[in-house]
């Protein structure tokens, strides 16, 4: 379990979670990335930048 | 075997990817773009790159440092350069006789106008580099055409003063969207949408398109023109056949393997597997 740097809500970390990996915050629907896994730690993900994505 | 995996975000693809990875036994080793540091001679040790970045600029520029060491890499440099690239691309399908719709590219708002003038009204501006459908504007009138030509040269960065003006193909809501591996076209989508922009990341809805004998020639050929290996193709349907619109080398797949019922994770990790050990 980690904590929302947004809300401070609980967010559920799968068990085959990886650092880097990107989810979403169920109570404030903030995009969340996985810094690191022991111990858990969580960032607002980076906002898409202009040369993201395909 | 040591296969690297360039990444940033981990995306629901990447995930995908490393799974079919350990599925077919190599864990691969993640190599996060934002922690990279390269020197121009070495690289760290792997047999092959797959690269993965969210950003094509830092693709780009990784994967011909990676070249440099002498790691081979999927895709190729050249392949994120021309594919990165709408002018780069439309000009490699044209080498190659690839239908594609008309365009123009121009420097100067004046040009600009004349281009799209001379094209005929509505157009589609898009900037050379980008993705997602963001920034692309369909101009209907000269209005409209003089507005964006403005705001682009005075707001945007001097990239946005490089005019890329397509002919504006009525698709009638959706688009095709094909994935190449190797020398297969293994599946493809309808991507379909009430807006004329039939991005998935814009919301439009995906699936399931046979791969027809049209399909698979056209992308087969769209992929060969850039450089091959792993590429996804966007294809309108037109009057006269088909046509592609653009060629992705970072592709995104997560809305098209149960459309399709074809496990491209699976099928990319045994390309890249096999292309390995040769």
């Amino acid at each position: 379990m980690g904590e929302c740097p947004v809300c401070a809500a609980d967010v559920t970390i799968a068990d085959d979670a990886m650092a880097g990996e990107v989810l979403v915050c169920d109570d404030c629907g903030a995009e969340l990335e996985i810094i690191a896994l022991k111990p858990i730690k969580l960032a607002e993900a980076p906002t898409a930048e202009e040369d993201w994505g395909q | 075997m040591k296969i690297g995996l360039l990444h940033s975000l981990i995306r629901k693809e990447e995930k995908l990817l490393i799974g079919a990875f350990r599925n077919a036994g190599v864990e691969p080793i993640m190599i996060d773009d934002r922690k990279l540091i390269m020197d121009f001679n070495t690289a760290p040790d792997i047999d092959i790159l797959v690269e993965r970045s969210i950003n094509h600029s830092r693709a780009l520029h990784a994967l011909r440092l990676f070249e440099s060491a002498g790691v081979r890499c999927i895709n190729t440099h050249d392949v994120a350069r021309i594919c990165g690239d709408k002018l780069l691309t439309t000009a490699a399908l044209k080498d190659y006789g690839i239908a594609q719709p008309q365009s123009r590219v121009a420097f100067t708002e004046e040009s600009a106008l004349e281009a799209i003038e001379e094209l005929g009204y509505p157009v589609v501006l898009k900037p050379a580099v980008g993705s997602w459908g963001r920034l692309l504007s369909k101009i209907n009138d000269r209005d409209a055409a003089e507005t964006v030509l403005e705001h682009k040269a005075v707001l945007g960065s001097y990239h946005h003063s490089i005019f890329y003006i397509q002919q504006y193909i009525e698709k009638k809501g959706r688009d095709i969207r094909s994935f190449v591996v190797g020398d297969d076209c293994i599946a493809a989508i309808y991507r379909t949408s009430d807006h004329w922009i039939t991005n998935t990341a814009r919301g439009a809805i995906a699936s399931k398109c046979e791969v027809t004998a049209e399909v698979a020639e056209i992308s087969l050929a769209a992929a060969e023109a850039v450089g091959g290996g792993i590429v996804a193709v966007d294809l309108f349907e037109s009057d006269d056949g088909l046509l592609v619109n653009e060629v992705n080398y970072t592709m995104e797949f997560r809305n098209s393997i149960d459309t399709t019922g074809v496990d491209i994770p699976a099928v990319v990790a045994d390309y890249v597997i096999q292309q390995a050990r040769q």
